[in-house]
């Protein structure tokens, strides 16, 4: 499904190199340190940092040169992910048509998509009027429409409340197992990385370590890791089982 | 996301901003050339010419430097005070940039002229009394335009550091001197270099104040040599040397000016009025009421005057008063729409290079405040040269009118818009771009609600500038059909001072609604 061979970008100084394959359906959390390369890892496979060598397949097809709206993937930004002047109804819609002409059953389906993220009736609130959990639950809405398999998320639960993130997280991991989605999140957290389960990669210094399991990347965390993560955090995290 | 995100620019926004980038390029430097290449003979520098451009660059100067240098305790006195009527003067500020230059230039005479008040009062106590015509007089005008405007850019630095800032300096007890140098030179280190800049090029461009306030030939600046040069002589070859003298001295300051100015950096805290803990002192307090309350009456005063002079006069203005107001509207709505087409597109252009290669960004930008520089007239006139094959000059006149002064405007506009749209493209363009949003759907979903504040301030600037334009107007203008401006201008040389006072009022009435009716537009619907 996601496949980078010999995958390198460049922004400035920050070199990022990234060789793994990822199978249909999978989850995978990327963790590491922040400027370690997580979003530059997602923005290359999204479209909005560009190849500087080796190749990216999506769906077994070349897509390292193709326009972000081209690529079979929908990402969730840590924030301005909604339109603030839209309302969520139009947000959603958004992910039908990008000229937002939409017809009566486009509507419904929008309405549709705003019930199965939580949020029957709320398709007129403005942005400013949802909270930050009820924003990214129009956002998925929207990825739910736009329908493509792949969908990235960079950090888009930080900035909600313990209860709120686990909630979401059990949101997408519906998602992911309904439509077979193949998922990519990266997190700070190792907890929320445990709770997501399937495989987790470590991100630091723009390099990107093989998917494996997350328990047995966590349990028995590579130097680089254990060093970020600190003896105690590991000790707590190891009781975490995953969501689902 | 990054900064370094890339959405991709669509094909519209290189063709449109390729297009706007061309027709300004054309218009500027294109214009000196082909006024230039069409003169018949080469035209010489004479001794006129040369004591014009030490004129210009003098009186530029001193107006510019002025302005700065009062700007700076005015600005510093109303930052840090709070009292009734504070937002009204400040927006007042705003007001002599956008009041038509005649209208001012009638309320500075009714002040500081042979029979104005202050004359009067001098006489009253027996003092001699003073003549303000040639470099005084063309220094109270310019003073007036641009200390208001200096101000207001000097206010903006200091509503850009931050609160936390000054309330970390009421905790050490710094005050006084030490918070100056601590946390206000910094910002006017880096804010008052632009200022002086802007200030001394608008003044170097200056050409109704020195036809008006200046004293003849000893007080001619460069813009009015170029129009005595083709409204008289119809000597193209001097009028092209000099615009390109005047060209030259004004990129040769802006370059300079480039270079000494640091971008004042953006911290956060950005926002409402922070609130200060210093200047608690009674002198400090008297000190600021006494900058304040001479800062209004020097800018409060001429606009009185113009309001009280005018009133009478209302009934007396004559028929073609109202016919030459409605071309006047024509020419404002006109250029208003050119101007914010015009810098949207190079705004679009701008972002979309920088994306690329940061330093093309900037170059294209520096590109559009070019017209800054620019002489209107010779713009004209390359216009009417270029044009005059194809279509009749007189029922050209006032779509070149309008077209010229939408150039004018241009840097205004796009100092205006591209912040903002660069701020969008940076939040909002990878969301734009990963729902395959073309240009048009970007356009009407994206960068018109987005910008629909901006785009209201910009139009009604470049509205009311083009409104009160007595510029490229009087070369150009059909004999028999005036604007307004002219018009005033006519019945001030006329010596019909009473129907001048009543169109005065009038043309300054229209410039405010225009700009007050974009702006309200821009408002309404504020984004979230």
């Amino acid at each position: 499904m996601i496949r980078l061979e010999g995958a390198e970008a460049r922004r400035g100084a920050f070199w990022l190199r990234a060789d793994f394959a990822l199978a249909r359906g999978a989850h995978l959390s990327l963790i590491g340190p922040s400027g370690g390369g997580k979003s530059t890892l997602l923005n290359l496979i999204a479209g909005f940092v560009s190849l500087s060598a080796g190749r990216l397949l999506l769906d077994g097809r070349e897509m390292g040169r193709a326009a972000p709206a081209e690529r079979p993937v929908t990402m969730l930004f840590q924030e301005h992910n909604l339109f603030p002047h839209l309302d969520a109804a139009a947000n959603v819609g958004l992910g039908i048509d990008p000229g937002l002409r939409l017809s009566p059953s486009d509507r419904a389906r929008v309405a549709a998509a705003l019930a199965e993220v939580g949020l029957e009736g709320l398709g007129a609130r403005m942005p400013a009027d949802l909270s930050g959990g009820q924003r990214q639950r129009v956002a998925l809405a929207r990825a739910l429409l736009r329908d493509r398999p792949i969908l990235l998320l960079d950090e888009p639960f930080a900035a909600l409340g313990p209860a709120m993130r686990a909630e979401m997280l059990g949101l997408v991991a519906a998602l992911r197992e309904g439509r077979g989605m193949t998922v990519v999140m990266s997190t700070h957290d190792p907890d929320e990385a445990r709770r997501a389960g399937g495989l987790a990669s470590f991100v630091a210094e723009g390099e990107v370590s093989a998917p494996a399991p997350v328990s047995a990347v966590l349990d028995a965390p590579p130097p680089a890791l254990a060093a970020y993560l600190g003896a105690q955090e590991i000790a707590r995290s190891a009781a975490i089982r995953p969501a689902t | 996301m990054n900064g370094a995100a890339r959405p991709p620019a669509g094909l519209l926004v290189w063709l449109a901003g390729g297009a706007a980038l061309a027709l300004v390029l054309a218009l500027t430097l294109g214009a000196v050339a082909l006024v230039a290449l069409r003169a018949e003979g080469a035209g010489a520098l004479t001794t006129p010419d040369l004591r014009a451009l030490r004129f210009t660059a003098w009186q530029a100067f001193l107006s510019a430097a002025l302005s700065v240098l009062l700007a700076i305790p005015l600005a510093r006195a109303l930052a840090r005070r709070r009292f009734p009527g504070r937002g009204l003067l400040v927006s007042l500020l705003g007001a002599p940039f956008l009041l038509p230059v005649i209208v001012a230039i009638l309320g500075v005479i009714a002040i500081w002229g042979r029979s104005g008040w202050v004359n009067d009062g001098l006489g009253a106590i027996g003092a001699p009394r003073i003549d303000v015509y040639g470099l005084p007089g063309v220094l109270l005008a310019h003073v007036f335009f641009n200390l208001p405007l200096a101000t207001r850019l000097i206010l903006q630095g200091y509503a850009e550091i931050p609160a936390e800032r000054w309330r970390l300096a009421a905790q050490l007890g710094i005050e006084g001197r030490a918070l100056f140098r601590l946390l206000e030179a910094p910002m006017l280190r880096a804010v008052a270099p632009g200022a002086f800049a802007l200030v001394f090029l608008i003044c170097a461009t200056s050409f109704a104040v020195a036809l008006a306030l200046g004293g003849g030939p000893r007080a001619t600046t460069l813009e009015l040599a170029i129009y005595q040069a083709m409204r008289f002589d119809f000597d193209l070859g001097r009028a092209a040397l000099l615009a390109a003298l005047q060209f030259a001295l004004c990129l040769g300051l802006a370059l300079l000016a480039a270079g000494l100015s640091a971008p004042a950096a953006l911290g956060p805290g950005f926002g409402a009025a922070p609130e200060r803990w210093d200047g608690r002192g009674g002198l400090a307090r008297a000190a600021d009421a006494a900058l304040i309350a001479l800062g209004a009456l020097f800018l409060l005063s001429p606009l009185l005057a113009a309001l009280l002079h005018g009133i009478p006069g209302l009934g007396a203005m004559g028929a073609g008063v109202w016919p030459a107001a409605g071309r006047s509207l024509i020419v404002a709505l006109a250029a208003a729409a050119l101007s914010l087409a015009l810098a949207g597109a190079l705004a679009g252009l701008i972002v979309a290079l920088e994306a690329r290669w940061a330093p093309a960004g900037r170059l294209t930008e520096a590109l559009g405040l070019l017209t800054l520089a620019v002489s209107p007239f010779v713009a004209g006139v390359a216009l009417f040269l270029a044009l005059r094959p194809l279509i009749s000059p007189v029922s050209a006149a006032l779509p070149l009118i309008a077209l010229v002064n939408a150039l004018m405007a241009l840097p205004y506009a796009l100092r205006l818009l591209l912040p903002p749209l660069r701020e969008a493209a940076r939040d909002y363009g990878p969301l734009a771009a990963s729902l395959g949003m073309g240009a048009g759907a970007r356009l009407r979903l994206v960068w018109l609600p987005r910008l629909r504040r901006p785009l209201g301030f910009a139009g009604g600037v470049a509205a009311a500038l083009a409104m009160g334009d007595l510029g490229v107007v009087a070369l150009f203008s059909a004999p028999g059909a005036p604007t307004l401006p002219l018009y005033v201008y006519g019945l001030v040389s006329a010596h019909r001072l009473e129907a001048a006072g009543g169109a005065a009022l009038l043309l300054a009435g229209l410039s405010f609604s225009l700009f007050a009716a974009f702006d309200a537009w821009g408002r309404a619907r504020d984004p979230a």
